[in-house]
């Protein structure tokens, strides 16, 4: 009988593989609509999330995720009328909610947290708990990813095509954006705050060098970030090296060998 | 005109407004569209041709008047111009199952018909301007829709492409029955082929067959003699197409 090993290093890979079945398919979508600085400005909100989660005494997941929409929301509300743009917007809530979190848990003299883990992850303490919290949250996104994919798509090719065919952008995009605060929170224990937009878009931009198709992309980006995962986590273990930014690293190192790859085929078909 | 009360209504528009920021987009617009039959709208920039094809399609519900649709009314909608976002990858053939899927004969059909069949398994960016508008016309055909919306088709295009287009455009209205809606900010060129002109600038000016709306006063006041004259009319009647070499092809 097969017996799923109970070590810290294979509940980190466990965890890791749970993350980027949600991370890979979403990490397209913020590549193809271009929600990179978003995604970046909900994670920072994050650390805001835990420390509001921590006053309340509620799970940190449901903290983060509550803030993270919290932070969708009031960006919808950003129009062209604003005095500020969009962009401006986001560059002031990405820093402020940081920095308010970092200042808000400094106070927290009474529990010992170590704002580190949160900022860059903690993988190797992943709990069982955690590891079911992360799976049953991957498994509804990914329902409700699967069950929603041709509207996203509809969406992603023209949004006046989507309109007018009936698809309902406007709820297709506020469902992406729940998804997009629901994977931060899991993200959070994997890589991190600072590093959780990473592990979406470069295993996506991976598999964008590849793909024919949106299908494709999203499956080869699942693949490229489990990959990821494992590669960085013997790479931490081989070279002492902090797991988070590893499976990072390991991320970049595959992105970069795919793109050399394609470069090089485009070369020797073009006969130089 | 045809009678407004038998089934072959797809919209009908009665006293519609829409107000925004003090402002009237559109007011006062009566339009009906019907099955087998082709309507040009036309106006200039600004006038709200677009906030009426939003209405026609139900993504925007006016704000005075009434608008009747026979439920379950498919649309297919060609916008005026679409940039496929080269972090899509995307091919012909999978660009016609947005949003659903469709049945491989009638998609190989229709890229036929259109001149596309070659490009299916071409990357979307990678095609022409022209290419890539008949590929967003072949998707909105093969959703087989009661009412094709078809917003500046012949941007881009050179006269004969427009007359090709058009020749295209009548065929399919003859072989599926769908009402089509065509718009327009160049008022001096309608499709031949086309029933009805509806002459906006916010309220509807002027309403009727090609030659009626050329010689309304409404029409004239809007876009002025003068433009009218600068171009001289003429009605293609192409009975064969060329070959890149330049060689007569039979159409």
């Amino acid at each position: 009988m097969f017996l799923i090993p109970d070590d810290f290093f294979s509940r980190a890979i466990i965890a890791g593989i749970g993350f980027t079945l949600v991370a890979g398919p979403l990490g397209c979508f913020v590549i193809w609509q271009r929600l990179a600085y978003l995604g970046e400005a909900m994670a920072h909100s994050a650390l805001l999330g835990i420390a509001l989660a921590i006053v309340l005494d509620i799970n940190l997941m449901v903290g983060v995720f509550s803030i993270c929409l919290f932070i969708a929301f009031m960006l919808s509300r950003v129009n062209s009328d604003s005095f500020l743009s969009g962009d401006s917007v986001l560059g002031i809530m990405s820093h402020s909610t940081l920095a308010i979190g970092l200042v808000l848990i400094s106070f927290m003299y009474w529990i010992r947290v170590d704002v580190l883990d949160f900022l860059f992850g903690n993988i190797i303490s992943v709990t069982w708990l955690e590891i079911a919290m992360i799976y049953m949250a991957s498994a509804v996104a990914l329902g409700v990813i699967v069950f929603k994919w041709r509207a996203m798509i509809g969406l992603t090719v023209d949004e006046q095509i989507a309109a007018a065919e009936g698809l309902q952008p406007n709820q297709t995009r506020i469902l992406l954006m729940i998804l997009l605060a629901g994977t931060i929170a899991i993200a959070m224990k994997i890589v991190g705050i600072i590093l959780t937009v990473a592990l979406l878009i470069i295993p996506a931009a991976t598999a964008r060098q590849v793909a024919k198709t949106p299908e494709q992309m999203a499956m080869f980006a699942v693949a490229f970030g489990s990959a990821s995962v494992v590669g960085g986590m013997f790479m931490s273990l081989e070279f002492d090296t902090p797991p988070g930014p590893s499976i990072v690293v390991f991320a970049l190192l595959l992105f970069l060998s795919m793109a050399t790859a394609m470069l090089m085929r485009r070369r020797s078909q073009e006969g130089v | 005109m045809k009678n407004d009360s038998d089934n072959s209504v797809l919209a009908k528009l009665q006293s519609v407004g829409v107000r925004r920021n003090n402002r009237w987009l559109v007011r006062d617009i009566d339009l009906t569209m019907h099955r087998g039959e082709i309507v040009s709208l036309i106006g200039p920039n600004g006038s709200g041709k677009t906030t009426v094809t939003k209405i026609l399609a139900g993504s925007l519900e006016p704000d005075f008047g009434s608008v009747q649709r026979p439920p379950n009314i498919k649309i297919g909608y060609v916008p005026q111009s679409v940039t496929l976002d080269s972090t899509l990858p995307m091919t012909v053939q999978r660009l016609m199952d947005v949003p659903q899927p469709v049945d491989r004969s009638e998609l190989i059909k229709v890229l036929t018909e259109l001149d596309i069949q070659h490009l299916a398994n071409a990357s979307v960016q990678k095609l022409s301007g022209g290419e890539f508008q008949r590929a967003l016309l072949a998707r909105a055909l093969l959703r087989k829709p009661d009412l094709l919306i078809l917003d500046e088709p012949t941007q881009g295009l050179d006269v004969h492409g427009e007359a090709l287009l058009f020749n295209r455009i009548a065929k399919i209205r003859d072989r599926m029955n769908c009402g089509i809606l065509i718009v327009r900010h160049d008022l001096h060129l309608v499709m031949v082929q086309t029933d009805t002109v509806v002459c906006m600038n916010v309220h509807i000016c002027c309403t009727g067959t090609p030659e009626r709306v050329q010689k309304d006063e409404a029409y004239l006041n809007l876009f002025g003699k003068k433009a009218f004259e600068a171009r001289a009319l003429y009605s293609h009647l192409h009975d064969h197409d060329h070959r890149l070499d330049g060689s007569i092809k039979d159409l």
